[in-house]
This record gives C-alpha cells, sequence and structure tokens, in this order.
C-alpha cells in the first residue's frame, strides 16, 4: 500500500518511476512534496517543471500542473509560466547537466531577476540517462564514459553560483539527511524571490559504478562523511576544511521580486486606462 | 474616411498592434534586428493592458517562455529574426509535440550564419517548413502589405488556437520595417477565436483526447484545478510518455492530419489578372509586390500573364495551384532566394507544365523590370 | 503627379528618416497613398543614413525608390553615394557646406545653408531636418502645408512647437531667397 503521501501527490498509474535500484533521487522527490504537504499548499496550485534528465522524470510522477520540458530550459519555461500567473508556486526539478551546463544561462539570469521560482537541483555529478558521461559538476579527476581518463574540468559551487547570481535563498542538502532537504524546501518555497536547493543525490549505476564508489549504501555513507553543517564547517581550522561539502542554509538575501516588480508597473497604468 | 483609422504604420508595429487586438497577453523576445521593434512596442504596450513582456537572456529562452506562458492560459508570442529563428527552433518542436498555441515571428534577413541583418531576404522558407527535426506539419504565413502583416497577425493567433499549434509569421525586412498606408478595421469586424476549454470536468479530463466533434483536444489552463502533464515526448491521451510504437504512430499522425485535412480553412492566397493567364508568376511577401507591378507591363505588352501569391506558404495550396498549372503553359516562381518554394511548386506543378525559377539574395529586393525582362527573354532559370 | 520619389539622405543621427515619416505622414494626410522605407548600415550614429518617400495617387507596389525626382543630402558622402539615383530633371537639394564638383548637368541643383540655419540661427542644430522639409515644401508642394505643418507637431518632442514650426518656415523662405538669387546657383 502506498503511503499516504504518495496517495495524494503521486500520480500512481504513472508509477513505477524509471529510476535505478539504489537510486536517491526518490529520496528527495518524496521530500519536496513532504515540504509541499507541510506547508499545505493547494495542489492546484502548484506548477512543477522540469527540463531533461533522470531527475527531471520526476515531473510525470507528480500530481500537480507539471511540465516536462527540453533539455535546460525548464527555468525558462518557469519564467513564463510565473510570470503568466504569479498565483502560481512555480518548483523546478532540474539536474547538475540540466542547470548548469546546457540551462546554465536560464540559471544565472532566473536568480539575477530574483523572479519567485523554488528550484531543486538533483546534483548527481554525472550525466545518468545518456549513461555516465562528465558534469559540470563531476570533481575534478574523477571519471566519466566521456573522462576515461579523469575529468581535467574545475567543478562548478552551484551554491556560490546562485548566490553571486542574485539568488535570495541559496541552500545544500544531501539524500543522507531527507527531513534537511524538506526544512529547506519548505524555506525555498516560503521565500518571496529566487530559491536555490542543491540535493547531493547518488547514481550508484553510473558516478558510482565508474568511479569505484561501491554500492548505494556506501556512495549515500560517503555523501554523509564528507557534508559538513555550515556552522561547523566555519569553526574547523582550514586543513580540515579540504574535501568538505558545506551544507545547511548558505545565504539568505533581501531583493525585490520579479513579478512583483513588474505587476508595479501595470499598476501605475491603472487609472489611465 | 473614417476618422482616426487611417494611419501610417511601420509594419512591425502593425504586427504589434494586431497581436494585442488577438489577445496577446504575453511577449518574451531577444533583440535582433531587423525585428527588434515588436519586441519594443510590446514592451511598451503590454503592461498599460495588463500583460506581460520580457527579455529574455537568449533566444531559446523567449520561445520557452512563451510556451510556458500559453500552457498557464495566455496568448503569446516571441519575434525574431534568421540567427534567432535557427535557435528557436527547439521550442517550436515542443510547441508542435505538446500542441502548445503561440505566434513565432521571424523578420528575415540575409542569411546563412549572422549574414546581412539590415537586408532582406526571403531565405528561411525552407526552415519555416522543416526547421524543427522531426516529422511535423506546420503553418506559416505571409504578409506582402502593411495592411496584411495586421490582419495575418491576427490569423496567426486564431489559427494557433484552433488548431493549437505554433504558428510562424514569416516577414521581410522591407516591410517589417516599411511605413505604409492602413485602414485599422473597427474591432467588431474582427474575428477572434480562443482555444477550446475543457467541456468535462477535471476528473473526466484527459488533456490529448479529440473529442468527438473537434478538431484538436480541448485545452485547460495550469492553475485552473486540471493537474495535466506535458511533455515534449510521445505521449498518451493523458499526457503521459509513452514508448508504444502505436501510440507514436497514432500521435504524429493526428499532429500531422490536423493541419494537412484542414488545408482548405487553412490557406489564403490572392490571384491577380489570373483569369486568362497562359503564364504565372508565383511569389510571396515583397516579391510579389514586384510581381504585380512587372505583370501590369507585361499585360500592356499584349502577354496574357498573372500572379498567384501565397499568403498561407505552410501548408501549401496544393489543389489550387494543381488547377493552376493544367491549364497554364508555364509558372516562373520569384523569390528573394535560390529557389526554395520554386522545389515546392516544381513538386505540384511540374508534371503539368514548365516551372521556372528568378531569385536574387544580394540583399536587394527583386525589381518589377528584372521580372519583366527575364520573362520577356523567356528564360526558365536564373542564368546565374 | 502620379508617382514622386524622394531620398532624404544624410548621415545616421541628422533625424531624416524621422523626416521621410513626417512627409510620408502629411501626404497621407492630403489623401495620397504612401510608402516610406530606409536603408542604414550597423551605425546608429554617423555612416550614411537615407530615408525614401514614395507618394502616389495610385497603388504602391514595389516600396523601394527607383529613380527619384527629389535627392536631399545633408552630408557630401551621402551626396556621391545617392547622385545617381536622380532622375535627368531631378531636383537635388544639398546643404551648402557641400562642395560639390557634380558631373552631372541633367538636374536642377539648390544649394542651401540647411545645417548653419538650424544650427545658427535657430541654435538647435537638430532641427535641421525640419528645416529641410520647408524648403522641399517649397521647391515641390508635394504636400500641403497644412499637412506638412500638422505632421511636423504630432511628431516633434513637445515643448519644441514653436522651435519646428519656425524651422519649417526657415527652410522655406531658404528657397524664396533662394529663387532671388541669395545663395549659390542654379544649373
Amino acid at each position: 500500500m502506498p503511503s499516504q503521501l504518495i496517495e495524494k501527490y503521486f500520480r500512481t498509474n504513472s508509477l513505477p518511476h524509471i529510476w535505478c535500484p539504489g537510486c536517491g533521487n526518490g529520496i528527495v522527490l518524496r521530500a519536496i512534496v513532504k515540504a509541499i504537504d507541510n506547508i499545505g499548499i493547494d495542489q492546484n496550485n502548484v506548477c512543477v517543471v522540469s527540463g531533461i534528465g533522470c531527475s527531471s522524470r520526476a515531473s510525470g510522477y507528480l500530481d500537480f500542473n507539471t511540465v516536462h520540458t527540453t533539455h535546460g530550459r525548464a527555468l525558462a519555461f518557469a519564467t513564463g509560466i510565473k510570470l503568466a500567473n504569479p498565483n502560481l508556486h512555480v518548483i523546478v526539478i532540474t539536474g547538475d547537466g540540466d542547470c548548469a551546463a546546457i540551462g546554465g544561462n536560464h540559471l544565472i539570469h532566473a536568480a539575477r531577476r530574483n523572479i519567485d521560482i523554488t528550484t531543486i537541483v538533483f546534483n548527481n555529478n554525472i550525466y545518468g540517462m545518456t549513461g555516465g558521461q562528465y558534469s559540470p559538476t563531476t570533481p575534478t579527476g574523477d571519471k566519466g564514459t566521456t573522462a576515461p581518463y579523469g575529468n581535467i574540468d574545475a567543478n562548478f559551487d552551484l551554491c556560490e553560483l546562485a548566490k553571486a547570481a542574485g539568488a535570495t535563498y541559496v541552500s545544500r542538502s544531501t539524500v543522507y539527511g531527507a527531513n534537511m532537504i524538506i526544512k529547506q524546501v519548505e524555506a525555498g518555497i516560503k521565500n518571496r524571490g529566487f530559491s536555490f536547493i542543491e540535493t547531493l543525490t547518488t547514481c550508484p549505476t553510473y558516478y558510482g559504478r565508474k568511479n569505484k564508489k561501491g554500492d548505494p549504501v556506501d556512495l549515500i555513507r560517503h555523501l554523509k562523511e564528507i557534508s559538513v553543517n555550515k556552522t561547523e564547517y566555519e569553526k574547523l581550522p582550514e586543513e580540515k576544511r579540504m574535501g568538505k561539502i558545506v551544507i545547511g542554509e548558505l545565504y539568505r538575501g533581501e531583493r525585490p521580486e520579479y513579478t512583483d516588480e513588474y505587476i508595479k508597473i501595470i499598476e501605475s497604468f491603472k487609472g489611465e486606462i | 474616411m473614417p476618422e482616426g483609422r487611417i494611419k501610417l504604420m511601420q509594419g512591425n508595429e502593425a504586427c504589434v498592434e494586431a497581436a494585442i487586438i488577438a489577445g496577446m497577453e504575453f511577449f518574451a523576445g531577444y533583440p535582433i534586428t531587423p525585428s527588434t521593434e515588436i519586441a519594443e512596442l510590446s514592451a511598451a504596450k503590454l503592461p498599460r493592458i495588463g500583460g506581460k513582456f520580457i527579455q529574455m537572456e537568449d533566444e531559446i529562452g523567449s520561445i520557452s517562455a512563451v510556451i510556458g506562458a500559453s500552457l498557464a492560459g495566455k496568448k503569446s508570442m516571441t519575434a525574431t529574426s534568421g540567427p534567432g529563428f535557427s535557435l528557436k527552433q527547439e521550442g517550436i518542436g515542443y510547441a508542435i509535440m505538446a500542441e502548445v498555441p503561440c505566434v513565432i515571428v521571424n523578420v528575415q534577413r540575409g542569411g546563412p550564419s549572422t549574414g546581412m541583418p539590415t537586408s532582406p531576404a526571403q531565405g528561411d522558407i525552407m526552415q519555416a517548413r522543416w526547421g524543427t527535426h522531426g516529422d511535423h506539419s506546420i503553418i506559416a504565413l505571409y504578409p506582402s502589405t502593411v495592411r496584411e502583416i495586421f490582419d495575418t497577425t491576427i490569423r496567426a493567433f486564431n489559427l494557433a488556437e484552433k488548431y493549437r499549434t505554433p504558428v510562424i509569421l514569416l516577414m521581410d525586412e522591407v516591410i517589417g520595417h516599411m511605413r505604409e498606408k492602413i485602414l485599422v478595421p473597427n474591432k467588431n469586424d474582427i474575428k477572434i477565436y480562443n482555444r477550446k476549454k475543457p467541456t468535462s470536468g477535471p476528473k473526466d479530463y484527459r488533456p490529448y483526447q479529440v473529442k468527438e466533434g473537434d478538431i484538436v483536444p480541448q485545452m485547460a489552463s495550469f492553475g485552473e484545478g486540471y493537474r495535466f502533464h506535458v511533455t515534449g515526448l510521445v505521449h498518451n491521451e493523458m499526457g503521459f510518455p509513452s514508448n508504444d510504437n502505436k501510440v507514436a504512430q497514432n500521435l504524429i499522425n493526428r499532429l500531422i492530419n490536423k493541419i494537412e485535412n484542414n488545408i482548405e480553412d487553412i490557406v489564403e492566397y490572392e490571384e491577380y489578372r489570373l483569369e486568362d493567364a497562359e503564364e504565372i508568376i508565383v511569389a510571396y511577401g515583397v516579391t510579389a509586390r514586384s510581381a504585380k507591378s512587372a505583370i501590369d507591363i507585361l499585360r500592356d505588352e499584349g502577354l496574357k500573364i498573372g500572379l498567384f501569391r501565397p499568403i498561407t506558404i505552410w501548408p501549401v495550396a496544393q489543389r489550387q495551384l494543381e488547377e493552376i498549372a493544367k491549364k497554364v503553359n508555364s509558372i516562373l516562381v520569384v523569390e528573394m532566394n535560390m529557389g526554395q518554394y520554386a522545389l515546392e511548386i516544381d513538386r505540384i506543378a511540374g508534371k503539368y507544365t514548365r516551372v521556372g525559377k528568378y531569385g536574387r539574395v544580394d540583399g536587394e529586393l527583386v525589381t518589377p523590370e528584372e521580372i519583366v525582362s527575364f520573362v520577356r527573354e523567356g528564360k526558365d532559370c536564373q542564368a546565374n | 503627379m502620379a508617382y514622386f520619389e524622394l531620398i532624404l539622405s544624410g548621415s545616421g543621427g541628422q533625424g531624416l528618416i524621422l523626416a521621410g515619416i513626417i512627409l510620408a505622414e502629411a501626404a497621407l494626410h492630403d489623401g495620397k497613398n504612401v510608402v516610406q522605407t530606409q536603408s542604414y548600415g550597423p551605425e546608429a550614429r554617423g555612416g550614411s543614413s537615407r530615408a525614401e518617400v514614395i507618394i502616389s495617387d495610385s497603388l504602391i507596389n514595389y516600396p523601394k525608390v527607383k529613380k527619384c525626382d527629389i535627392l536631399l543630402s545633408l552630408t557630401k558622402q551621402a551626396c556621391d553615394k545617392y547622385i545617381n539615383f536622380l532622375k535627368p530633371g531631378g531636383i537635388l537639394i544639398v546643404d551648402e557646406s557641400i562642395e560639390n564638383k557634380l558631373e552631372r548637368e541633367d538636374i536642377k541643383i539648390y544649394s542651401i545653408p540647411i545645417l548653419h540655419t538650424a544650427a545658427n540661427k535657430l541654435g538647435k542644430a537638430m532641427v535641421a531636418n525640419i528645416v529641410a522639409l520647408g524648403s522641399i515644401y517649397q521647391i515641390t508642394k508635394i504636400v500641403s502645408k497644412d499637412a506638412l505643418e500638422n505632421a511636423v507637431l504630432k511628431r516633434v518632442p513637445a515643448g519644441t512647437e514653436e522651435l519646428n514650426k519656425k524651422a519649417l518656415e526657415e527652410g522655406i523662405e531658404l528657397i524664396k531667397k533662394y529663387k532671388d538669387g541669395l545663395y549659390g546657383r542654379v544649373c
């Protein structure tokens, strides 16, 4: 019997999902609907937009207004939806390749506008759907099918990127800590502006296998070991920071929200018509 | 003279005025010569009527935002030129597949690549037809005067809504930038078509099912209580991805047939001095204007010549062209490219009559005089 | 007057496209058919720019000027570039500051101080286009004066109406005086 959460928020007839056994994506997806449930938003007013890739298949499984767009364009579609109907809570589900490579331009500009969209990146450090090519977040030196001798690219710090581009809520979590994801998604949805949540997830089939990182449990354990909460991280001496990933709420800012600003322009013409 | 309704209007301006009358509430664009005025005027006008304008970070972003806004229930448009049209093909394909009404204006310029940004060309005829990958049909309209830009823009929105498909409005740089006399039609005389909303409640809604008597599936907007799924993947009647071969074949058939089976409704054309014509010129857009002048000159010389001017350039007016081809000695296709539409005319008319072509791609218009001398010399094809 | 073609040329930023639009609007007001087009390079300022206007009693098909009846040139570069567009018997209006050694003897030339009048007499270089319109009107009477004045007032920035009306009058005067032989030469 599926849980009440699944009954309510999933299109059970579109399940089972296509994700591999041991994939971390399910943990993130459950956390997202739990956050929505906790806030208590009407399902009819939620719009989930995704791009292309493993994680982007999520939109089809969810019982909201959902769009599975073209590769990298989820945020551009979402921008159109949000601006056309600002009453909708627009949530973008995307992956590291989708949002940081082909959709990188849309990411920085959505953040720059501070448009009220909550973006959740399922970062598994690899292109899973196409079979394990290296992505902009594959750590330098790690392997992918297109980096058979080790990746020589530097990897993006997506949270720093989103913050620098103008996001007003930025956080990071891992699939080891589902409760933290729930809290962050709640905070992201509540933030009136562009919210960016990077969730580190696991790909045992490609990233794990290619880099000999062990089984799904090993991969999640590894995430637990390398992640440190922001407050603790700041107390660590320099030499102990190496190789650690900072999790938790990383940034909050206050800036005017895009659709609010546009509506002000519309309002300024109200007397005129 | 109806007071205030006769105006000197620029082509790009007529496009925006008409779009707003057609119900446009959303525009997303990216600056590009020679279509930029369409974005600028939309930016100025839309907020005054409660609509929305956004300048996106790139061309693909704008077509994507347009599709998103249309899914949220707003009639939406974007405008671009050749280089941007190439980029927008991704979104055009998505809008075809997901059946999202929207209008894409392409004010053409010389190409390929960056080409000649401020010079006219008609080089995107085939790209309008086959620019996006995969099998599909498309509606593309091609006005030839400023007044006709007004009318075809409204028609572009109406067809997009009626057939749930992207409609391409191809324009010439010259006409986009030209100012010409236009009699703005009375609002009450303009027919506006809006997408058909679901007749069933959310529980029974099948977002990609065509109900009896309908041409396309009924379309709910996001936020109205119909929680449906939209994807660019092959999908079933519920909108969910499917790998079923039958589902795929049926879907592609349906997407193509909704246009091809309604050609008579979609196709619009002008016949000029065609009644007794033995020779025919086929031309569209600004080139058709030159052809008309050429025909007047040649008629004065005693040549029985006329013009067939497609206003709907895709789908092609196959039946009408076949009937004409059976009656005439020759058809000459004149266009500002190396013979793109001539290929299509030859496909249709070649088995009945001689099809020739004349074109130029140097950034200048085809003049009436060069058409006249080309016809006088009786050549079939451009020499150079 | 069945078919009348004009080219207004100079450098980008001199307001010649606006002058073309104003002339076209005036012709429209007079009940004529009209088409106004422009050609320009990539420069927003500088470079050569041309506005074309076709005024006709009948429908206008081909929208570009083939051979013009009037050529206005405010720069030497534009004059050199477009002089061959002028019909035999056509009229060239050039700014007096342009030194011209034209080979053509089949045209009529008005060499008048348009730029000087705008900058010095009216104190605003930017009204040169309106001065030029006054001169074109006085030579051709292609549009009615009422229509032209209305079209000017409709298009110029608020607060500059008087200045522009004056500019139009100055342009007319330049031609009236010219006939008295005050400026230049007539071929």
